[in-house]
Order: structure tokens, then C-alpha cells, then sequence
């Protein structure tokens, strides 16, 4: 199907079943350990072995001499793979640097050996017994330095989103050089880790020359097109299985080593082999979001309007790698004649740095959204109302172009009317509530709707039930619930008339789950097979005329109503399509929006800040099922107080390596520290988008709420600090004195 | 993880010699530090005696008005029993500041006492690092160290001891009883349990080789108002940047030790005697000579803040004029 015109009428606009809080479908088995993550596939393979990762004990250099003979001599060894081993190995599209490393080491803990034993004790005690002599040289770890001399560059976010290496619009330095009132400010955000809960595992196995991987990825066939091409080997000889997946972040959109060293044990071992990263081994193994150093400059008019907007970002990778671009959100939130965007990339010798939930937007906005406040400060506005008093209906870089759909002015007014903005003192430092400093903060959220294509098979059954099957993943995000809720919609079957089926690469390619692009694509494409097995139905019950209504299990056409099970009675019925898009999102912005406002306390004593309470309006399309919705926005909120408030990967710029890897250092928040959230979702449908009217939400959750906690923080305490995380020690000594 | 060997002691003064016999045997109780060292390499024992079923399992009273907890009580129960929650509050307040419920009961009175260090160059056995073996050198130093000590440290190890419970143990001046392999018994005052790191940062306490604690003896309460003021990042299941351990009398005068800053609980008698001062007082001279790092130097004026926090609560003259 291809979507090239606005939708028009179609069923889901029945919303019988979409649009309604639905309980997630997978949750029962999820609740009593019934869904097989990737390391718990102990039933599709008989003989199972144990692979353990050996990590490069350096950041850079070579390796000189890799021995393994005590660990091949160890109790319950079957191999020890090495990449002089395994042969010339490709890299894949979507990896930066090659995931199995040898001789070359190109950072701290890339992959340079797998022990394959019966049991994991084995494996990993035989993997310290892997003794390598390293000629260790010096890399570039140190993003500030490396940035003195990195070049302006392009990039997208690694799903879709992109900026050319400098944008402008009108004259900048002149309007800014020419306003009444500036702001040319600096920001930081650090390194940011995943941290998912369920690490990188793979269990492979071969049969004769094809390849079978369970595994944990976000997108199936592009983790299934890197496999083939790493081992050299046709893509129709891989199948990729990923039922459930525990959380990936945007770290598990592309192949990573546990895939590659499962499939390279298994050849080795003759067997089936799973290998999983620990936990230590997964900040500097694995990606992560790159650290930015951001610079913003705005004028405005000495009523509020902005005459000039610039936002420049510097990020480091490895070579071949890509910016973190971190200013895509300022070519399209506010108006302003005059504009300049720019990217510096640095070279780096750290681990690879690549997408995290909302790459590009979220530490973008947690810059801009500081900026914002300040500026409003300087003009004596009201955060909120300066922000509307910038709201633009179109792309303010392409006038022609208009947004979609665009309510952040609702939502900031909705938002500031349920917090109780009204009560917020705008002279920092004023409120206490004993020994806390008590303040409010705003922020916008954006983030941009991605379109892909996302194909889906639909099966109606003798027995009239519906299946469904795509290669869509389910991260936690609720995918399986949505696609069920589309299906029955569109079949006009009760829920648990319903069956889905994912993540398999043996079914249709999907959009996959990544850049909030998932949830809205993929139930475009079941729609669209929908349409297709609507259209058999009515071939085989003989009605070839006017559109038939699918409703209570039946299929009606006029007076004459035929059940679906009668329907497929003689032979199941399939409807197989993808959902293909136009040009749409050309002529149209498609965006989704809304507000964070976020309340503190900062203990006047310590500095510590401890939030109290937090809401979210956002207006994102139509809500395929507001009560997953309201856990990705959840979700995205307490990530994004983890960014505000704590989370740092540590770089330790002599050896090269995030140093604070594991989850006893890296913090991120625990319940303690979200007592109160709120989410609210305007109505909304967007006929621009797809057919199903809706777009992501997953992110938009997360973007801006970084910059509220820390407007926050500034209204409590009167100190303004732009270096992420807004940790004690950054403020401590300028809080107010002891009394 | 290397292989072991392990028993199952039944006998105190057995299992103390079987320690003290065997180059690198370790005891095992409740495992919540032990057992993930183990699989990291960062403790490689040959041989783990597990003492729990010793029953040292028991808070009892002393002959002086104090308690006798048994080094296998669980830092849960610890924590909960109703008389240290009426007299040593500090104590209970202290180990609930710490580590998880789930951690908490599994974790034994005496373990926690023996907790390593979390310095992150210890955790990576790629990094150079003395405690873990001894002549390597310590990475951490010019390194990243915002979590690590700011005084009575060395030029070989700047690690902090990170627990909370012994902070408070150390106010209430507690004493470690254990038994070695001769049948010997010894009391030890907790002031010279943990040690300064100086040129062994291996040897985290004075226990000899073999020597078992049997249990941690609280004198009789101290009266007063107690306090434990833990300072973190995130609200909860995190170790201290900084903590406060006090028992603060109503004129004033009292005892305080502080966490997160040294290789041991830190507590600096004579700056107690300056507490109706106020918190500058007392921390400019507990701090006299401290040696921060870039990284840390906020931990020197936020053991002020949270000192003078603790007084403000207690309401003592001291509060006044701080």
C-alpha cells in the first residue's frame, strides 16, 4: 500500500478497540517467566555451549602474540575462536568498527577471543587464562582537545533524521550581532550508557550452511544483513529470532559482537552455542550515546521575539563514524528569520559511539531547553510564554512547509494549568519547604515522526482466528498489544481473537523498533495486509462491490452477514502487504510534541536535588493504546532524569575506556527518585502520517525533560549550572550560605 | 571464576584453622560481596570455609548494659531489632541507608565490616591497582576519583572503605570479638579494625590470618540524639559521596564520624570536643591535612554542610551559632 494523500476515513477511525487501554497481551507470560529472552531459548537446541567474550585489556594498539593454549587445556573447553581463526570477516553497514578485533585493537573491550566450554563457569575461568601481549600506543580520548581541530560534517542519527554539516537561513551573525537582547551560552552533556536491563545475548546454530540466531536486536533485518555480511555468507542463509527483547535503547538496533562470536563458536564448536556480555563488559563493548560540547547563541527583541537562533554541537567517534546531532531540534522548534545549525566531529579512539533513545534530540534539547529559560530570564518572560511567543505553524527554514500537526502551544497551556505554574516564583531561590529549596521548571519536548516502509502477513484462520506475523520487535514497548488491537480492529475481532507473532526474520520486514518510528509503522503496515485479507474475505463470500464492514467476528455486506471462521472455512485466507509512503513527509513536517514540568527540592545543606513531582503533555498522533503509551513516556522521563541527574560515563582519557562500567557506578535513577508522574495526551490524528493517524511516542518522552529538571534546579537554588549531570558538587558551593 | 575448593564449617576454632592453613582460604557468610569478586577475579580464593551455620546468629545483652551481636546476624534483623532501633538508631539508620532489602538479608553483620572497597580501578583487573595486587601501582590516582577518599590516603591507594553500618559502629566506639586457629580469643576496638592503606592497601583491617569475627560489641547506649546523614546522587542503593554518622547530647557536645572519605570510618576525636562550635569547627579540624583530589575536593565542604545539617536537626546550641 502505498500512503502518498492524506488518510481519509478508514476503520480504525472506529476505534473500537484502538485508541483504548489494552493490557499488554505478552504480559501474562512475561510475569511468570514464560518468555524466552534470548539467553533462555533452552528448548529450540539441543547440547547447548557456553561462550564467553575475551575484551581487549587496552584501548588502542596491537595485539602481539594472542596465546591460548592454557585456556584450550582447561576443564569443558570445546574452542577458542580468535579472529585469525575465523577467517576474513566483513563489517557490516550499520557498525562502525569491526565488531571481532585482532590484531588491531580499535577500543577498550572490543571483542578479541571467545572461549566456547560446556558450561559458563568453564568458559569464563578458561577465558582468564587467554594470555595476550599487547603493543599498547596512544589514542585520542580526550573530546575537548580532539575538538580543537575537528572538521564540520554532516550527519544523521544513525534512523533517519539528518542535518548538513552547516544550515543556514537569512543572515545570523548579523541579526544577532543586531539584537536588543542575547544569550551566547556553552553546554555539556557526557557520554551516556544504555544500560538495559537484559545484555547482549546471542544462542546460534548451524545446519550445514544455514544459520539460525536467537538473539536481542531492535531490528531484525538489519541485524540479519550485517550477520550475512560479516560472515560472508547470503542473507537468505540467516534467520534472525528475537521474540522479546529486554530493553534496548537504540543499543540493540544493529548487530553487536554476541551475534557474530555465537555464530563464529558454533562453526568452531560443531554445536550450539550462546554467548552474553556481562555487565562490565557492556559500557565499553557495546555503543553509547556520544558526549556533546554545544553552543548556543539567540537574540531576540525586547518583547520575546527571536531575530537570531544558532546551535553548534562537537561529538567524537571512532573514524568512520558519525556527530551526534544534537541540533536537529532547533531547525524546526521555535521561529526566527535567522538561523545557523553546525556539526564538528572529532576523531576518538573510545568505544564506538551510536543512536540512543533519541539520538540527536535528547541531548540537544537538554541544551537548547536551558537556553530557552535563560533567554526568557533576560527578557523578564515567563518561560512558558516566551516559548509561545515563538511557536511556529511552519518550518521555520522552509516557510512553505507546514507542520502536520503542531499543539505545543497547548500543551504548554494545558501543562502550566494542571502543574500549578502560575504558582511558580520567578525569582530563583525564594521557596523553601524546610531544609529544600524548593523550584519549577519547563521545558518543550520534540522530536520528529519518521516514516518506513513496515510489511506484515495476516492470516485468517479456519477456526476465524486472526494471526499475525512481522518482523517487528518488541522491546518492553508494548508492540505486541498494538498490532493486536490493529488486527482487531480492522477484522472485527475481540482482542483475544488475536494472535501475534514477532520478530522473526522469517516473516515480513518491518520498520523495526528505533527512533520512535516503530509503534506507527508497523501497525500501518498490519493495516495494510489488513486491507488485504479483507479484500480475500470478500473474494471468497462472493462479494465483489461495495466496501463490506468487518464487525462482531463477521463480515457484513448489506443485509447478509457471514462469520470469518465460515469465511475461511475451505482454506485459510492471507493478506500479506507493506505500507510504502509517498512524498507526504516532503511537504509536510511531521512532528510530535509536548511539555515537561518538573518540580525539585535541593537540599540546602548537601545540594542534593530530589524531584517531587513531574507532568508530561504531548500530542503525538492518535494514541494506538494510552496505557503502553503512558509507560514509554513514563520510562523516557525517569531516563530523562537519570541524564539530568546522574548519569556519566567517566572517561578516563590516559587508558582510553569508560572506567565507571557497571551499574553500582554508572547510576541511573532507582524508584526512590520518581515519587509522582503524570502524563497527559491531547487528541490528536494525524492524516499526514499513515493511515493508522499516529506517530511515535517513545522518545518524545524523554526529549526536553533533562533541560526542566535543571530549569528546575535553577529556579530552587538561583545557580545555573549547563554541565550535565547536575550533580551536588556542581552548584554546592554558590547555594546560599547556612544560616 | 576459578575453581575452589569449599566446606561447610561446624566449629568456630575449626574453621578459623582451616583458614589459617590454607594459602588463600577465605570464609564465606553471606556471599553479597565475596561471591561477585570471585566472579570478576578481583578475589581468586582457593578454598572458602562457609561459616554460617556457627550460630552466630543472636543479639544479645552484655553484663555492662550493651549488646552482643553475632557476627552472622543479617544486617536486616540487625537493623530492625527493637533495641538497637530505641538505642543505637544511629546504627539502625545507618544500615538501612545502605545496599537493597534483598541484599540486606543475606548480608552478615561481620561482612559488612569486611566489604571491599568500590573504587572502579579496583573493579577492572586490566587497571593497575596495589589492593588487588600488591606492587602494581594504582591507576586511580590521576585518574577519575570523584568517588574516592580525601584523607588518610596514600601514595599507593586512595580508596575509600565504602560502607555505612561500620560508621555508625565506629560512633558508638563498637568492638570486634573474634577466635583464631590457636582457640585465642581477641577484642579489638573498631577504631583500629579498618586500616590506613599506607604501603599495604592489601590489608584492608587488622584481622591476622585466620582470625574469625565472632561478633561486634555495642557499650551501653550512648543516650542522645542519633543521626545518620547520607549523602548521594541518587535517593537510594548507592554508596556514599559522604555520610555523617552523630550522637548529638542535648548540650551539645557528642560524637560525630563520617563516611566516604578515607579508608576507614573517620573520626577525629579531638574535633568532637569543638561540636558546640559548630560544624566549620569541627570538620576543619577532622579534615586537618586531607589531601583531595580535583575530582573530590567538593567532599571536604559537603562533610560541612551535612555535619551542620545534622546539627540543625539536633537543635543544639551548636546550631545556633554554626
Amino acid at each position: 500500500m502505498k500512503f502518498d494523500t492524506p488518510a481519509g476515513t478508514n476503520p480504525i477511525d472506529a476505534m473500537k478497540v484502538v485508541g483504548r487501554a489494552h493490557d499488554r497481551i505478552d504480559g501474562p507470560l512475561k510475569t511468570s517467566g514464560r518468555a524466552p529472552y534470548a539467553y533462555e531459548h533452552h528448548e529450540v537446541a539441543g547440547n547447548q555451549a557456553y561462550g564467553y567474550v575475551v575484551g581487549a585489556a587496552v584501548a588502542k594498539g596491537r595485539i602481539r602474540t594472542l596465546d591460548t593454549a592454557a585456556a584450550k587445556a582447561a576443564p569443558g573447553v570445546i574452542a577458542v575462536v580468535t579472529a585469525a581463526d575465523a577467517g576474513k570477516l566483513g563489517k557490516g553497514k550499520y557498525n562502525t568498527v569491526k565488531l571481532f578485533g585482532g590484531p588491531e585493537v580499535d577500543h577498550y573491550h572490543q571483542a578479541i577471543a571467545l572461549v566456547v566450554a560446556e558450561t559458563f563457569e568453564q568458559a569464563r575461568a578458561a577465558a582468564a587464562l587467554v594470555r595476550v601481549d599487547y603493543a599498547r600506543t596512544s589514542g585520542r580520548f580526550d573530546l575537548d582537545s580532539a575538538l580543537k581541530t575537528a572538521p564540520l560534517t554532516a550527519g544523521d542519527s544513525g534512523e533517519g533524521s539528518g542535518a548538513p554539516p552547516v544550515d543556514r537561513t537569512g543572515a545570523f551573525e548579523q541579526a544577532f550581532a543586531a539584537a536588543p537582547v542575547k544569550l551566547d551560552q556553552r553546554y555539556t552533556t557526557p557520554d551516556h550508557s544504555h544500560a538495559m536491563m537484559e545484555p547482549f545475548a546471542s544462542l546460534a546454530t548451524w545446519e550445514g550452511d544455514e544459520l539460525t540466531v536467537w538473539t536481542s536486536n531492535q531490528m531484525i533485518d538489519w541485524g540479519r544483513g550485517d550477520l550475512a555480511t560479516t560472515l560472508n555468507m547470503p542473507k537468505e542463509k540467516v534467520r534472525l529470532i528475537s521474540p522479546y527483547v529486554g530493553g534496548g535503547f537504540g543499543g540493540k538496533l544493529f548487530l553487536r559482537a554476541d551475534a557474530v562470536l555465537a555464530a563464529l563458536g558454533a562453526r568452531a564448536a560443531g554445536r550450539p552455542v550462546k554467548v552474553a556480555l556481562t555487565r562490565p563488559q557492556m559500557a565499553n563493548n557495546a555503543t553509547h550515546r556520544p558526549a556533546t560540547r554545544q553552543r548556543i547563541r539567540i537574540g531576540a527583541m525586547p518583547d520575546g521575539t527571536i531575530t537570531a537562533i544558532a546551535h553548534e554541537s562537537g561529538s567524537g567517534d571512532q573514524p568512520g563514524g558519525g556527530p551526534e546531532t544534537a541540533v536537529n531540534q532547533t531547525k524546526l522548534l521555535y521561529a526566527g528569520k535567522n538561523r545557523l545549525t553546525a556539526m564538528r566531529l572529532a576523531v576518538l579512539d573510545l568505544p564506538e559511539g551510536n543512536a540512543m533513545r533519541a539520538p540527536g534530540e535528547a541531548p540537544g534539547m537538554m541544551a537548547l531547553e536551558i537556553a530557552i529559560d535563560e533567554m526568557a530570564e533576560q527578557l523578564k518572560l515567563d518561560p512558558v510564554d516566551f516559548r509561545i511567543r515563538n511557536d511556529t505553524m511552519v518550518d521555520p527554514e522552509k516557510p512553505d512547509r507546514r507542520f502536520s500537526e503542531r499543539q505545543l502551544v497547548r500543551c504548554l497551556r494545558e501543562g502550566a494549568q494542571r502543574f500549578g505554574w502560575s504558582r511558580r516564583n520567578a525569582t530563583p531561590a525564594q521557596v523553601r519547604d524546610g531544609r529544600w529549596l524548593v523550584g519549577m521548571g519547563v521545558a518543550s519536548a520534540f522530536r520528529n515522526h519518521i516514516n518506513y516502509p513496515s510489511g506484515a502477513r495476516v492470516r485468517l484462520g479456519r477456526d476465524g482466528r486472526v494471526t499475525v506475523e512481522t518482523d517487528m520487535t518488541d522491546i518492553g514497548t508494548g508492540s505486541y498489544t498494538i498490532i493486536a488491537q490493529t488486527a482487531a480492529e480492522m477484522m472485527g475481532v475481540p482482542m483475544e481473537q488475536v494472535s501475534v507473532k514477532l520478530g522473526d526474520s522469517a516473516f515480513p520486514v518491518s520498520a523495526g523498533s528505533g527512533g520512535q518510528f516503530g509503534a506507527a509503522n508497523a501497525t500501518a503496515g498490519v493495516y495494510a495486509a489488513c486491507v488485504k485479507l479483507r479484500e480475500a474475505v470478500a473474494q471468497r463470500v462472493g462479494v465483489n462491490s461495495a466496501d463490506p464492514r468487518f464487525a462482531d467476528g463477521k463480515v457484513v455486506v448489506g443485509n447478509r452477514s457471514v462469520p470469518l471462521a465460515k469465511a475461511a472455512a475451505q482454506g485459510e485466507l492471507i493478506g500479506e502487504d507493506k505500507i510504502e509512503y509517498g512524498e507526504l513527509d516532503k511537504t509536510w513536517q511531521l512532528s510530535t510534541f509536548g511539555a515537561h514540568f518538573v518540580e525539585v527540592g535541593v537540599d540546602s545543606y548537601t545540594g542534593a536535588t530530589r524531584l517531587r513531582r513531574m507532568l508530561a503533555v504531548c500530542a503525538a498522533g492518535r494514541i494506538i493504546n494510552p496505557k503502553s503509551a503512558r509507560s514509554q513516556v513514563i520510562g523516557a522521563m525517569t531516563m530523562g532524569v537519570g541524564s539530568a541527574l546522574m548519569e556519566e560515563l567517566a572517561v578516563d582519557t590516559r587508558f582510553g575506556l569508560f572506567i565507571n562500567h557497571d551499574l553500582a557506578t554508572y547510576e541511573v535513577p532507582v524508584h526512590a527518585d520518581i515519587p509522582h508522574q503524570d502524563v497527559v495526551f491531547l487528541d490528536e490524528s494525524d492524516d499526514k502520517a499513515n493511515p493508522m493517524k499516529a506517530k511515535g511516542v517513545g522518545e518524545l518522552g524523554l526529549c526536553g525533560v533533562g533541560a526542566a529538571v535543571a530549569n528546575a534546579i535553577y529556579n530552587a537554588t538561583g545557580v545555573r549550572v549547563r554541565d550535565y549531570p547536575v550533580t551536588l558538587d556542581k552548584h554546592l558551593s554558590q547555594l546560599p550560605a547556612l544560616v | 571464576m576459578r575453581s575452589f575448593t569449599y566446606e561447610r564449617a561446624t566449629d568456630a576454632v575449626a574453621a578459623a584453622r582451616a583458614v589459617a592453613q590454607r594459602p588463600g582460604a577465605k570464609f564465606l557468610a553471606g556471599g553479597t560481596n565475596l561471591l561477585d569478586l570471585m566472579k570478576l577475579e578481583i578475589e581468586t580464593p582457593t578454598h572458602l570455609v562457609d561459616v554460617q551455620d556457627l550460630g552466630f546468629d543472636k543479639i544479645e545483652k552484655t553484663g555492662d548494659g550493651g549488646l552482643r551481636i553475632g557476627a552472622l546476624v543479617t544486617n536486616t534483623d540487625l537493623a530492625a531489632d527493637t533495641r538497637v532501633r530505641r538505642d543505637y538508631g544511629v546504627l539502625s539508620r545507618a544500615i538501612l541507608a545502605g545496599a537493597s532489602g534483598q541484599l540486606r538479608n543475606k548480608a552478615s553483620t561481620a561482612g559488612n565490616l569486611l566489604q571491599r572497597t568500590r573504587c572502579p580501578y579496583f573493579y577492572d583487573t586490566n587497571m593497575a591497582c596495589n589492593k588487588r595486587k600488591p606492587g602494581d601501582g594504582c591507576a586511580a590516582i590521576g585518574g577519575y576519583s570523584r568517588q574516592l577518599g580525601v584523607i588518610g590516603v596514600s601514595s599507593s591507594c586512595i580508596a575509600t572503605f565504602p560502607g555505612d553500618m561500620a560508621v555508625a559502629m565506629r560512633v558508638l566506639d563498637a568492638v570486634i570479638e573474634t577466635v583464631d586457629a590457636g582457640g585465642q580469643r581477641r577484642s579489638i576496638p573498631i577504631a583500629d579494625f579498618h586500616r590506613l592503606w599506607g604501603d599495604h592497601p592489601e590489608q584492608d583491617t587488622s584481622l591476622r590470618a585466620g582470625e574469625l569475627i565472632t561478633a561486634v560489641v555495642l557499650p551501653k547506649p550512648l543516650g542522645g540524639q542519633h543521626f545518620y546523614e547520607k549523602v548521594r546522587d541518587r535517593a537510594s542503593y548507592a554508596y556514599a559521596l559522604v555520610s555523617v554518622a552523630a550522637v548529638i547530647q542535648r548540650d551539645g557536645s557528642g560524637r560525630v564520624a563520617f563516611g566516604g572519605v578515607a579508608p576507614k570510618p573517620w573520626r577525629v576525636e579531638e574535633a568532637e570536643a569543638l561540636l558546640p562550635q559548630g560544624a566549620e569547627a569541627v570538620t576543619a579540624r577532622a579534615f586537618h591535612g586531607a589531601t583531595p583530589t580535583k575530582d573530590n575536593a567538593f567532599k571536604l565542604p559537603l562533610a560541612t554542610r551535612a555535619l551542620a545539617a545534622v546539627l540543625a536537626q539536633a537543635g543544639t546550641p551548636a546550631q545556633k551559632k554554626g
